[in-house]
């Protein structure tokens, strides 16, 4: 692995690793049963070298900011290359949002290149928004078919300069990226990452799951989120590790994946993990009595030997059935976006097979806290990262309070946004909004949310302000989405709803056409993003003086119904 | 040629049964996370079984923001 200590910026250390591991495999990139891609660090470094010339000569130059809308494949990486290498900033975003909410993050983010694939361009081309955003000047397309009209874009393949691109230096404390926690909808919220939390973060991580050449990384979470930045991307490149992107994510595809390049890590959200556990739980169900006896024994020896730490040799030897479908070499499953199950993490660690829990949240970089394994426990979160510090503010008598944090992997703050960049942090401790307790081992336990947002099991936030737009103009008095656990608290992470809270014109009942008409409105947002259910409120909600709905006050005001009661299913 | 009401039949017709749900119960209208109450994988394995009914290849961005039958069965229609 490089010395991130002596780096400045991620260009920096990209730059060198790709020539200390020129003759490395690089990336791997699949379609089904096509390997479309199979390049080591120089075949990297030649793809992105011309590409970084070629935005040097379209004027992009320092600090610039370049926005990357596509799905886990080989240019997303190339193009991120080219732009820290040019010194600008990347503006990764979420490839499943809508046109509108991505033209109103580029906008926000005042983006002026745009990297994308031709069918997320060809929706964005055609979306109304795109007229009210000036100041994107540049769009690189990838892989459009001959001769399809690019609607003002350019071809990526074809955008390379002929001259050797200049390396432009940053420092530490130069934002490196803009990642949206949230803001569609709503009010954008663009974490300012600088260089020093990526770099920083990256020896943290390493330091507990170590990559070197030959490792292979398979990259399923989209690289715009955190985790995949940096174990899917970052992390990987600086230690000569190689990533294998799949264009196909159907759960048979990326199956066969494992034991076809031997991977070794993978980065999961719980869902896909517990759909995994269920799939194998169905397999161990269906064995003979004889032979589930024997597995069950197996299991049990593995228990009893990685009680204090993995056995990866010794769990391999005894349910080499089970971690041959993972291709034999799996040494950990990262899991993380979201809160995951104790059962789930104990039923993986048990087969023998690490799971990389832990607890992060954008604005503090990739991750606060990680299991280290020594030993794994499943009922918590895992320990602070070297080089964080967490506390627990004004515990209760459980010893439950609000995380805060503090750390050189913390956010810079929002970007144009110094008021909600005061209301997170407190004298430079990140103040997290999520509450939990140490226990008496240093691990951290989460017990639930302060604050009004939920993470799907897809490790989605959803902030419930940001989907108010869909319910303008409904025929009500005034409305108010919430997350039901902000407005009522729970003690869990799991099973998080989000509600509507409706008060009626005067006279006015809650109909059935009432009903549906929320109904409709709801199935225009997508699944994840839905509403659980309606509760109603006969009273005028708190306003400020400037009319914004003061939603602590109504959230308390709510809090005084029976929460079974008043949640009205949809 | 299969018409698109005949691609659009063939599609509830399978996940009826992929699903096991009352036959006839699903319109192409509805929106099938909800109908089925099922979450994105379980879309996507429905969409792995499409493609071997039908013989096509359909890109996870062909399919993208996709949530009723009826789309669904366009997406399809397209390739065939």
């Amino acid at each position: 692995m490089l010395d991130l200590f002596k780096y400045q910026s991620i260009g920096a250390a990209l730059r060198d690793a790709l020539t200390t591991f020129a003759a490395e495999v690089c990336m791997i990139e699949a379609d089904r049963d096509r390997e479309r891609e199979h390049l080591t660090y120089k075949d990297f470094q030649s793809r992105a070298h011309p590409l970084a010339s070629a935005l040097e000569e379209a004027g992009f130059v320092e600090g610039d900011r370049a926005s990357i809308i596509m799905t886990n494949q080989s240019k997303w990486l190339i193009s991120a290359y080219a732009v820290f290498f040019s010194g600008g900033v990347l503006v990764p975003l979420d490839y499943k949002l809508t046109p509108a909410e991505h033209w109103q993050l580029l906008k926000h983010s005042e983006a002026k290149v745009l990297v994308t694939e031709y069918p997320i361009w060809r929706q964005l081309a055609s979306a109304s928004e795109r007229a009210s955003v000036e100041n994107v000047k540049l769009v690189l397309v990838t892989e459009a078919p001959a001769n399809a009209d690019l609607v003002g874009a350019q071809c990526w393949e074809d955008f390379r300069g002929a001259a050797e691109p200049t390396f432009v230096p940053r420092e530490r404390k130069d934002v490196a990226c803009i990642v949206y926690s949230s803001g569609t909808g709503g009010r954008p919220k663009g974490c300012m990452m600088t260089h020093e939390n990526y770099l920083e973060q990256c020896v943290a991580l390493t330091s507990l799951y170590p990559f070197w050449p030959g490792v292979r990384y398979l990259s399923i979470l989209p690289t715009n989120h955190a985790i995949d930045f940096m174990v899917g991307f970052f992390g990987p490149l600086t230690c000569g590790a190689c990533v294998v992107h799949l264009r196909t994510l159907r759960p048979e595809f990326v199956r066969e994946a494992f034991p076809k390049y031997k991977i070794t890590y993978v980065s999961l959200v719980p869902l896909v993990l517990k759909n995994l556990q269920k799939g194998l739980q169905a397999r161990f169900d269906e064995l003979p009595a004889g032979k589930r006896k024997v597995f069950n024994f197996l299991v049990n020896v593995n228990k009893a030997f990685t009680k204090s730490q993995p056995r990866l040799g010794l769990s391999r030897k005894l349910l080499g059935q089970v971690h041959a479908g993972f291709g034999g070499e799996l040494r950990a499953i990262i899991v993380g976006g979201a809160f995951t199950e104790p059962q789930t993490l104990q039923f993986f660690y048990d087969l023998g097979i690490p799971v990389a829990n832990g607890y992060g949240l954008t604005e503090a970089g990739t991750a606060i806290t990680v299991n280290d394994l020594h030993p794994f426990r499943a009922d918590t979160v895992g320990k602070p990262l070297p080089g964080m510090e967490v506390k627990i503010m004004n515990p209760a008598d459980d010893g439950v309070g609000e995380v805060w944090v503090h750390g050189k992997t913390v956010m810079a703050g929002y970007l144009n946004d110094p008021e909600q960049t005061a209301e997170v942090f407190s004298d430079g401790w990140l103040k997290t909004g999520d509450l939990g307790r140490f226990d008496a081992t240093g691990h951290l336990m989460l017990s639930g949310r302060k604050k009004n947002m939920i993470v799907t099991e897809e490790g989605k936030n959803i902030y419930p302000e940001d989907i108010e737009t869909v319910f303008e103009s409904l025929p009500v008095k005034e409305f108010c989405v919430f997350a039901a656990n902000y407005v009522w608290p729970k003690r869990s992470m799991v099973g998080e709803q989000l509600i509507l809270a409706l008060h009626l014109e005067n006279g006015q009942t809650y109909t059935d056409a009432l009903r549906n008409e929320v109904i409709v409105r709801n199935n225009r947002l997508l699944n994840y993003k839905r509403l659980h259910g309606v509760v109603l409120l006969d009273e005028d909600f708190p306003r400020t003086a400037s009319l914004k709905i003061k939603r602590n006050i109504l959230a308390e005001r709510l809090a005084q119904l029976e929460r079974s009661s008043a949640i009205l299913p949809l | 040629m299969r018409t698109i009401e005949q691609t659009t039949s063939e599609v509830l017709d399978l996940a009826t049964r992929h699903f096991n749900v009352v036959p006839g119960s699903l319109a192409p209208a509805d929106d099938f996370f909800k109908k089925l109450g099922i979450d994105s994988l379980q879309a996507l394995e429905l969409l792995s079984r499409l493609e071997n009914h039908f013989g096509i290849e359909l890109p996870d961005y062909e399919v993208q923001g996709v949530s009723d039958f009826r789309t669904l069965a366009e997406r399809i229609q397209s390739r065939l």
